[in-house]
């Protein structure tokens, strides 16, 4: 009994064993194509599994992707592998499959002018060395660059020669000459790009005072100056009479072409809502500034009450009793002003009257 | 082309509103498809979706109309309603105004409408409403604003048409 136990023990085993195998080693017709680089493992057997027509070829199909893997699995499993930081890695080998262009062939560029003038004249570039021997520093230096064998700007003694004004400074001669160059192999080479690329700059066609400039070209000028500025010309005053430049403003922005319809028609009908309803919407900045600004008001109206009853301590009583009963000061102050002017006035100006006696109270201030 | 911006569509719905009043929300929200405003060219079209995802296909120098030009805005930004949006605005007016044949030709001349020339008109129509204008046989011809006080319609303008017999001031 314990024997046939045993027994079956073991056949069970050797099944399972089987069982795994199977599952690991898949039979194919042909071969199937590996391109291990990328991944890749092309089946070219026909798909005799799965009949057309089929109402679920989901299980069929599954269970061919799942060959498929396996065999790709299988395939990486003999690959040479490494060890990565606590992780086994199989190293790839190169990918044999060519992959299309992602981009478009990049088009020619145009030559620059240097490499049309030597094509004319017929100047090939001679080979030189990288390095030449710098005789001051007793080594060998780069050709140009960085640390180069001869740069006229790093001598520490220059001699002044005859013809020059002996109070100019040699070395910042130099060092400028070297800015300019520099500026210039720039400006030459962004002149290039723009032509490579079609580009237009904005040149400086009117900027240079002749004398002889036309119209166009002043104001043009006029307003490159304007917005030369740190603050791009927002501070820049005007003169009395000049207008304010046209298209100096944020561009705009618009809603998308095709944004969220649905979004648009809840806005657009919110709006016919509001213009439907009959009463008047409360615009609510407009009515907490109204608010704000009479309670300043207010406060002021008090603060001038106090102020003057400080002032009137010592002074007659009978105007005061007189102003108590005429309208704020604010109003008194308006007609006040007049109250200098008034008695040279034209006489039109006799149906100001009402205020006269406020006007006197403030003289006697 | 381009979506309306607030102020736009606000000063656009005030118009459309004078001739419609709040059947203008069933311009805007139709259960039959999404239908749009769009402006191109400072003119405003009234399109479906469908027609607007085809017609973005087109670039702007090249397109000239698409779906159904409701109106303009001018240099000003004011809005102006053009005869094809009759189609849309005809079976929700508010306020319609019938005139008789003889006075019908006259007007479609471009003259304003005495109030002989009436035929029917709607009950409760206030001073300065806009109106749509019938013929006899139930044809909308065009749209226009009564001032009753001496009964003379203002037309819209055709769009190709200058012009003729506008009263300043009654801009419809």
């Amino acid at each position: 009994m314990e024997g046939q136990s045993v027994e079956e023990l073991l056949a069970k085993a050797e099944r399972d064993e089987a069982d795994k195998l199977q599952r690991i080693t898949v039979h194919k017709e042909l071969e199937l194509e590996f391109d291990l680089g990328n991944l890749l493992a092309s089946d070219r057997n026909p798909p005799s599994g799965l009949r057309h027509g089929e109402p679920n070829p989901e299980a069929e199909l599954r269970a061919l992707a799942r060959d498929n893997t396996q065999l790709l699995i299988n395939q990486l499993w003999q690959l040479p592998t490494e060890r990565v930081e606590e992780a086994l890695v199989a190293r790839l080998p190169e990918p044999t499959t060519r992959l299309p262009r992602e981009k478009p062939v990049p088009r020619p560029r145009p030559l620059t002018r240097w490499q049309q003038f030597a094509r004319l004249k017929g100047i090939r570039p001679k080979k030189k060395t990288n390095l030449v021997w710098d005789e001051v520093s007793g080594q060998w230096r780069r050709r140009w660059g960085y640390q180069r064998a001869r740069d006229d700007t790093k001598e520490w003694l220059i001699e002044v020669p005859g013809s020059a004004d002996p109070l100019e400074d040699q070395f910042a001669k130099r060092i400028q000459a070297k800015k300019e160059r520099v500026a210039k192999n720039e400006l030459n080479r962004l002149r290039n790009l723009a032509r490579a690329h079609k580009m237009r700059l904005p040149s400086s066609a009117g900027m240079h005072p002749t004398g002889h400039q036309s119209k166009q070209e002043l104001g043009r000028a006029l307003q490159v100056a304007k917005v030369s500025t740190a603050s791009v010309g927002r501070f820049q005053e005007r003169l009395p009479k000049e207008k304010a430049p046209r298209g100096s403003g944020k561009k705009r922005k618009f809603q998308p072409l095709f944004g969220d319809f649905a979004a648009e028609k809840k806005s657009q009908l919110e709006m016919l809502r509001v213009m439907n309803s009959k009463k008047p919407q409360l615009d609510v900045t407009r009515a907490t500034n109204k608010q704000m600004r009479e309670e300043d008001q207010e406060e002021a109206a008090k603060r001038r009450k106090t102020s003057q009853k400080g002032k009137r301590k010592g002074g007659r009583q009978g105007p005061g009793g007189r102003r108590k009963g005429g309208p704020p000061n604010q109003g008194g102050k308006r007609k006040g002003g007049f109250g200098g002017k008034m008695n040279s006035g034209p006489p039109g100006m006799g149906g100001k009257r009402k205020g006269g006696q406020h006007q006197g109270g403030r003289r006697r201030k | 082309m381009r979506p309306l911006t607030e102020e736009e569509t606000r000063v656009m719905f005030e118009k459309i509103a004078k001739y419609i009043g709040e059947n203008l929300q069933l311009l805007v929200d139709r259960p039959d498809g999404t239908y749009c405003f769009r402006l191109h060219n400072d003119r405003v079209y009234y399109v479906s979706e469908k027609i607007l995802k085809l017609a973005a296909n087109i670039s702007g120098d090249k397109l000239v109309s698409l779906g159904t030009c409701f109106g303009k805005f001018t240099k000003t930004h004011k809005f102006r309603l053009h005869i094809t949006a009759l189609d849309y605005l005809a079976p929700y007016a508010k306020y319609k105004v019938w005139i008789k044949p003889g006075a019908e030709q006259s007007f479609l001349y471009g003259n304003h409408v005495l109030k002989s020339g009436l035929g029917r008109i709607t009950e409760n129509t206030s001073q300065y409403q806009g109106v749509v204008v019938y013929s006899m046989a139930d044809i909308p011809l065009r749209g226009g604003e009564i001032e009753t006080s001496m009964m003379r319609i203002i037309y819209w303008p055709s769009p190709a048409r200058p012009l003729l017999g506008m009263e300043p001031g009654h801009v419809p």
